[in-house]
């Protein structure tokens, strides 16, 4: 029994319309679950038409109509308000009088009867402004999914999915597992947002169980967020097969090249990488760096790489269509991820499909499976440049590192992770079951 | 009879296109020709042509004592070429008249003195090139890039064999001293320097149209009078500013062209001042004293130094990346890389690159196509990436990696996954 379970899924965006990672782990693993014979619902909030509708189950909170008349979904409503989000929108009954009382986001009202008893709500989807209110809506819009749907557990991903999350677990009474891809920490150091995190450890709290990308997350659940580290599992993520298709060099072609790929912010440590370019350039002078990406420190690694004397060695490329980050990695002879706090890190992976050797910081989660590449410490500019020169240099090692990772890579499956998380399922369902009776 | 002296800069740079990385080794294209042209037809339109119209009326209806001087940019002329023979041709009447003095500069309104005397030369010698071929004069009044000056740029013009050159009358070198007499270089009495009256000047060029200045809106009545009003015992105004000033700058609605229409008469007729060009300044004043320009000065923004183009890190790692080709662009013979060499030097491309936000930072904002500074830095570092590998390949000149310490490749041992050795 239990070998089948029905899971509703909430995540914040699924591809092809994804901005970070998120969306393609969520997509590896539905797949993996898929092959496990796991029989997924995933939510979004907004869906734009081009997802894989024939391979996936895929529900758009703006799809949904909400019922608000019944006394039941009022006293839910308080629920919601409990949780504090700081919306407009919460402490309210019906959309007549959300309108009436003039602090609705009227326009995000798609659809209302002329009782103003049901209604379907509009999403912006991805990360804009107002993310706080989408994150409510869609904690409202769940209550209804969760009254429609048919499951025996909840699965959320990270803290935009959580309100919604447990408001179906309030509903439905089913388990409610959490899956933390990042957290407060990783995107923005310790200057917190602490409305965020307050959601992250109200999620972790509900959940009865809560799985992490890495031992790394882990840590930080039981340091920062006084959760429970036995009710915490770790199921590193996964790549999803394909073809390694090595795209030509087209530019500077007889060049080497060392490239950063990933956002520019804290996290990230782009100010290590171009510190090493520097040391680098000292005695390869005709090695080249690429930054691709954007992000909020993306004007000082300008600033510092023009002070540093080498902008004529050091490219920026602004953010990358996935046909350029494929043409980036194909003239690429070394990959490096130097960052500060990564939960996982999967652009490294994606470097290795493409045969790349990778340099990866010590301090990301995807260090704890990686073996075939280079581990430093993100801080340890020394030993970012030596063994950019190294690899540079000892074109053996570089190939054998390429070769080997491709390999290593490729065996790293969704099916595998997904197994993981389908005996998580079963374990948090039967355990629920056995407390109920 | 005093004197008054109007200096013009005609100047336009071959704007670089959107060049990304991935242009870089693909596209040797650099400059943007649509918008090129376009704004070329553009000022054409507003400026040029009108205000060539007028100038040139003023002189026939003033019986020759009308007189205006130009220095034009050779890429500006190179436009011309291209997309403005009107243009060029309105010049050439202008130049026949007798009335016109042009005047010489670098080739790619560049900022060489500043960096390399023999480029500094090369490119003067190719705009002179230029101005005798389309107006039949040989230049001999000098004026740098952007009035850009000080006592080297001023030794350099004048072994040259230049004895007239143009500079700004910066507040900060002049002190007590007013503009209105001609200067000499510090060391060379026979090398003359007229020094820009920047209150008059920006009268026009910047204040004309502004509403909410006293006198607005200005006449050119009351103009003559300001002029006519310096010490008894100054001899000569120096009114130098951008051409396009002139139903570019100023709109024709703002009345510019009708006080240009009226403020020869004015003067000719109403004051103690007669036109002259810069070389007959020269000839006829005599320095009333030698000027000490150690800091260089220019006429840019309110600080009128080399900020708006060097100083920040963007803009000097620019400009040294853009020099340190220098040498190896001296030894190809690639007509298209001596073309482009000269137009990456343009000085507005550094321009682009300031990033002081204050009060001058809307006036930089104006003369850039670019949302920011740091758009086109990067722009202008990806065209150079592909430039210098254009030169390298042409000079045949690859860098070497030196020597590489042992202890690196000791260090990198350590960082070896398991089973992966060193041959």
């Amino acid at each position: 029994m239990g070998n089948q379970p029905k899971v509703l899924m909430f995540g914040w965006e699924f591809p092809p319309e994804i901005s970070g990672g998120l969306g393609t782990a969520c997509y590896g693993l539905v797949s993996g679950l898929i092959e496990n014979n796991v029989d997924v619902t995933f939510v979004v909030p907004k869906l734009y038409g081009t997802e894989e509708t024939d391979k996936f189950r895929l529900v758009g909170a703006n799809d949904v109509e909400v019922t608000f008349s019944t006394p039941e979904f009022q006293k839910n409503l308080e629920k919601v308000k409990y949780m504090q989000i700081h919306s407009h929108m919460m402490p309210y009954v019906s959309p007549k009088e959300f309108m009436e009382r003039g602090e609705f986001d009227i326009d995000s009202i798609t659809q209302i009867d002329s009782n103003f008893s049901t209604a379907k709500f509009d999403f912006g989807g991805k990360y804009g402004k107002d993310l706080l209110g989408e994150v409510s809506k869609y904690a409202v819009v769940a209550m209804q999914i969760a009254k429609d749907q048919e499951f025996d557990v909840i699965h959320a991903h990270d803290w935009l999915t959580f309100p919604a999350a447990i408001m179906a677990k309030e509903i439905s009474g089913k388990p409610l597992v959490v899956h933390v891809h990042a957290t407060e920490f990783d995107r923005s150091g310790e200057s917190v947002n602490q409305e965020v995190y307050d959601l992250e450890r109200r999620g972790c709290e509900a959940a009865d169980r809560i799985i992490c990308v890495s031992r790394l997350t882990r840590r930080i659940l039981i340091n920062r967020y006084g959760i429970d580290g036995g009710k915490i599992s770790v199921v590193h993520n996964a790549v999803v097969p394909k073809p390694a298709k090595i795209y030509p060099k087209r530019n500077l072609v007889d060049k080497k090249i060392v490239t950063f790929l990933g956002r520019i912010t804290f996290q990230k440590g782009p100010d290590y990488f171009v510190e090493a370019a520097k040391r680098v350039l000292e005695t390869m002078p005709d090695t080249h760096f690429v930054m691709a990406g954007n992000g909020d420190m993306f004007l000082k690694c300008v600033e510092r790489a023009a002070e540093l004397r080498i902008s004529n060695r050091f490219h920026f490329t602004g953010f990358l269509n996935y046909f350029e980050t494929n043409n980036l990695f194909g003239m690429t002879d070394v990959y490096v991820m130097p960052s500060v706090s990564e939960p996982f890190g999967i652009t490294p992976l994606e470097a290795m499909r493409t045969g790349v050797p990778v340099i990866i910081s010590k301090q990301s989660g995807v260090a704890e499976v990686l073996r075939n590449s280079i581990k430093v410490d993100f801080w340890d500019v020394n030993a970012l440049s030596d063994t950019i020169i190294g690899l540079l240099k000892h074109k053996e090692v570089s190939k054998q590192l390429a070769a080997d990772g491709t390999h290593e890579v490729n065996e790293m499956k969704w099916e595998y992770a997904a197994l993981k998380v389908r005996e998580i399922y079963n374990k948090t369902i039967n355990r629920r079951r056995s407390v109920r009776i | 009879m005093k004197k008054i002296c109007f200096y013009f800069q005609v100047h336009q740079p071959f704007r670089l296109k959107d060049y990304r990385f991935f242009d870089i080794s693909n596209d040797d294209q650099y400059f943007d020709e649509k918008i090129n042209h376009d704004i070329m037809r553009k000022v054409a339109q507003k400026c040029y042509l009108p205000m060539n119209q007028l100038l040139l009326d003023q002189i026939n209806s003033h019986n020759g004592n009308f007189k205006v001087a130009f220095s034009i940019s050779g890429v500006c002329i190179e436009q011309f070429e291209l997309y403005a023979q009107d243009v060029l041709e309105s010049f050439k009447k202008l130049a026949a008249t007798g009335c016109v003095e042009f005047i010489a500069e670098t080739y790619g309104h560049s900022l060489s003195a500043l960096k390399s005397p023999d480029e500094f030369k090369a490119q003067v010698a190719k705009q002179v090139a230029k101005v005798q071929e389309h107006f039949g004069q040989t230049p001999t009044t000098f004026r740098n890039t952007e009035l850009i000056y000080n006592n080297h740029i001023g030794s350099l013009v004048y072994d040259m064999g230049y004895r007239t050159m143009i500079t700004e009358g910066a507040d900060h070198v002049m002190g007590w001293r007013s503009p209105n007499f001609v200067y000499s270089h510090y060391q060379q009495p026979d090398m003359k320097l007229l020094l820009k009256n920047y209150k008059l000047s920006d009268d026009i060029a910047f204040r004309f149209s502004e509403q909410s200045w006293e006198s607005w809106p200005l006449q050119a009545e009351t103009f003559a009078h300001w002029v006519n009003s310096i010490p008894w015992n100054e001899e000569i105004v120096n009114l130098f500013m951008d051409y396009e000033t002139f139903g570019e700058h100023q709109w024709e609605d703002s009345g510019i062209f009708d006080f240009m229409r009226e403020l020869p008469n004015q003067i000719i007729n109403h004051s103690q001042f007669d036109f002259v060009t810069p070389s007959e300044a020269t000839e006829v004043l005599n320095p009333i004293s030698d000027i000490d320009i150690h800091n260089t000065i220019s006429w840019a923004d309110a600080e009128r130094d080399l900020t708006a183009w060097l100083g920040n890190p963007i803009q000097d790692d620019a400009f040294d990346s853009l020099y340190e080709l220098e040498e190896l662009v001296k030894k190809v013979d690639d007509p298209k890389i001596k073309e482009d060499w000269i137009k990456l030097q343009t000085s507005d491309h550094f321009y682009y690159m300031c990033t002081k936000f204050w009060s001058d930072g809307d006036v930089h904002k104006y003369f850039s196509h670019y949302d920011s500074p740091y758009d086109a830095f990067l722009n202008y570092m990806n065209v150079l990436t592909d430039f210098e590998e254009r030169v390298r390949l042409a000079a045949g000149y690859t860098l070497k990696d030196t020597e590489i310490h042992p202890g690196v490749f000791e260090n990198f041992k350590k960082f070896l996954p398991e089973g992966v050795e060193l041959s």
